[in-house]
């Protein structure tokens, strides 16, 4: 896994709430057997109409450049599949902010590199309104100060992370590896629950 | 000290070890796979060099992508094959017992595991699949993983998992007529809204739970997840140790075995004195037939009362207009164009009974395409036993064979784009059972009754 930098770009405003992973990634994309390509068919739905053509008014299709997703509360309900987290990915964020995420999402993202950051539903809508007014408004994230702020404004919060996940992150570590380690205490385990 | 949950006894029960100010190792006793979300971890576990730590403990089936009609073909869709076959060969590379299409024991991965007995009281289970908290109806800690957590499992038998909080949920009292453990738990779910159980592990319990049918039980706690929940349990009883009693992966019955498992069964409850982080009172007499007018599963009202407004809520307005239906106006009444019987909430062979009972000596309405899909092989076959498909061809119903289906719509069966269609299964997002399909989520009996009439009619006034 990549280690998590500090982030400062441009952001997709999406403020709609419950975005639920069928439309992140819907499930007749699931067919695949590997993890790339998944952000072709991002938000697919929302994306492009039924014969293909783009949904000229919907926010994937009018920023560039932008690593930061900002989505309304419980972002990522639903469906476990990690394809959703890859299509993120995969299309280019590396973070997603809202005001809550739903668990599964939450762990899935932060097992593929991208950082879920949780505000305050009150500087959720600071955000939202900043990028409003300028669409080309910078947001920063600082992971190592757990910090998220708008470069225009220097208006900031301060985010949660396990203290784990955080060096993690930081340090581009993953959980398989770290679980492989413990495979004697593992099956001490076990003997000691069959006894 | 004050007492535990039965989340806390089976939780720490199973804790390997604990990371200073991080997650816990936790051991995991079952794994349930299929062949949409496992087979980047197959690949990632091959990549590191790592091995399946422990196949045994490992069981697969393949369901979300199957057809459901001429299942001994080969299968038409070339990604859909490829996927099937991948998971074919890495069952046969890595020496995990696989119930694949053509096996009698082939099904929806969450109505095999209890039909096969692999579902027991007190254990850990996991699946690639956000509706294994349907395990947890018989008081196993169950829940759905991702594929960077499958390939965990796969290497190590053990999760590394932050413990949630606990939430128990009462529902006390007694079920009117026509009123089915689906409808407790599209209750609920609208009461406590679609990310209200975010973070929590949930106990159901309260006499309209005790009094469910294994069945029933699972209906609830598998749409746990459409709460946020972790997962969804109930402690195990009479009703569950019978049910468990003589399946193939239970203890033989009447051996050494199943008489220390069931004693130890026996000590699965939560504590007089035990606390919850949280706790929700619900009384079985405020619910009806439930249906959802919306696109999550939280959008549910009564079936006979008016649509709630948006209120300039965009997101709320979203989902009406998806829908095309009005804030204030009735749901009785509203033509449909679809019936779907089947997933993992409502495919077994109660399921089937309910909807044939009901449907029995009438025909579908001309405007309704009905299909009514099994859970598993066995449900099938239980299902012609009994003739149940006989009832269901005769009301023009039809009855295919097991898998997914048009619950996430991967395979063939598509409800077609502006078409309604009510469902017996857990979620009613957009495009969820094909792109620009309107789903409305109810119970087994609803759905039957609406086939039956066409519109959306209340099971209470049919049954009358």
């Amino acid at each position: 896994m990549e280690a998590f930098k500090k982030i400062l770009s441009k952001t997709a405003p999406l403020p709609l709430e419950n975005v639920d992973t069928d439309q992140v990634i819907p499930a007749r994309f699931l067919k695949a057997t590997t993890r790339e390509g998944f952000g072709e068919n991002l938000f697919r739905d929302w994306r492009f109409n039924t014969d293909g053509s783009v949904k000229e008014d919907f926010v994937l299709n009018n920023v560039t450049e932008a690593t930061i997703l900002l989505a309304g509360k419980n972002f990522g309900c639903g469906s476990s599949r990690e394809h959703a987290a890859w299509a993120i990915h995969d299309f280019g964020f590396k973070v997603v902010v809202s005001s809550f995420f739903a668990d599964i999402f939450k762990n899935n993202a932060l097992n593929n590199g991208v950082l879920p950051v949780q505000v305050s539903s009150e500087f959720l809508q600071q955000l939202f309104d900043a990028v409003e007014q300028n669409p080309e408004q910078k947001i920063a994230v600082d992971l190592e100060d757990q910090l998220i702020s708008i470069e225009e404004t220097s208006k900031s919060e301060s985010f949660e992370i396990n203290a784990y996940k955080k060096h993690c992150l930081l340090n581009g570590l993953d959980d398989i590896d770290f679980l492989i380690s413990k495979k004697k205490e593992i099956e001490e385990f076990e003997n000691k629950a069959i006894a | 000290m004050a007492g535990k949950t039965l989340f806390d006894k089976i939780w720490d029960a199973h804790v390997v070890e604990t990371i200073k100010d991080g997650p816990q190792v936790v051991y995991i006793d079952r794994h349930l796979i299929h062949e949409v979300t496992s087979p980047q971890a197959f690949a990632g576990m091959e990549k590191r060099g790592a091995s399946l730590f422990r196949p045994k403990q490992t069981i697969a089936t393949a369901d979300h992508n199957v057809p459901t009609k001429n299942q001994h073909l080969p299968i038409q869709d070339p990604l859909s094959k490829t996927q099937v076959d991948k998971l074919i060969e890495n069952c046969a590379n890595h020496g995990v017992e696989l119930y694949g299409l053509g096996h009698p024991n082939q099904g929806i991965v969450h109505v095999i595991g209890p039909e096969l007995g692999i579902t027991q009281p007190g254990l850990t289970m996991v699946c690639g699949d956000s509706h294994t908290s349907t395990h947890g109806a018989f008081g196993s800690i169950a829940f759905g993983i991702g594929t960077s957590e499958v390939e965990q499992v796969f290497s190590t038998q053990c999760i590394l998992q932050i413990k949630p909080k606990t939430m128990r949920i009462n529902v006390e009292g007694e079920l009117a007529k026509g009123v089915g453990a689906k409808d407790i738990i599209l209750f609920i779910i609208s009461q406590i809204s679609t990310s209200g159980g975010t973070g929590y592990f949930v106990e159901f319990a309260g006499s309209a739970i005790r009094n469910l049918s294994m069945e029933g039980r699972m209906t609830v706690c598998n749409m746990s997840i459409e709460m946020g929940a972790r997962g969804g349990m109930i402690a195990p009883d009479e009703l569950t140790f019978a049910y468990v009693k003589g399946r193939d992966f239970a203890p033989p019955a009447g051996g050494d075995d199943w008489g220390r498992k069931l004693a130890s069964w026996k000590k699965l409850y939560t504590d007089e004195d035990a606390v919850f982080d949280k706790e929700r009172n619900f009384s079985a007499a405020d619910i009806g037939p439930m249906i959802t007018y919306g696109t999550n599963p939280s959008m549910g009202v009564g079936i006979d009362q008016a649509l709630p407004s948006a209120n300039g809520d965009q997101s709320f307005a979203k989902a009406l207009d998806y829908m095309q239906f009005k804030g204030g106006k009735p749901i009785l009444g509203k033509e449909i164009d679809f019936v779907f019987i089947g997933s993992c909430t409502n495919s077994r062979i109660e399921d089937l009974r309910e909807v044939a009972f009901i449907v029995k000596g009438h025909q579908k309405a001309d405007n309704i395409t009905a299909w009514i899909v099994p859970g598993s092989k066995r449900v099938e076959e239980q299902a012609k036993q009994e003739g149940i498909d006989k009832i269901l061809e005769e009301a023009g119903f039809e009855l295919r064979e097991p898998g997914c289906s048009a619950c996430l719509a991967m395979n063939e069966d598509k409800i077609p784009a502006g078409k309604y269609c009510v469902s017996t299964s857990n979620r009613n997002f957009e495009g969820r059972q094909g792109p620009g399909s309107r789903t409305l989520l109810a119970s087994p009996a609803t759905a039957a009754v609406a086939a039956i009439t066409g519109k959306i009619t209340d099971v209470r006034q049919f049954l009358n």
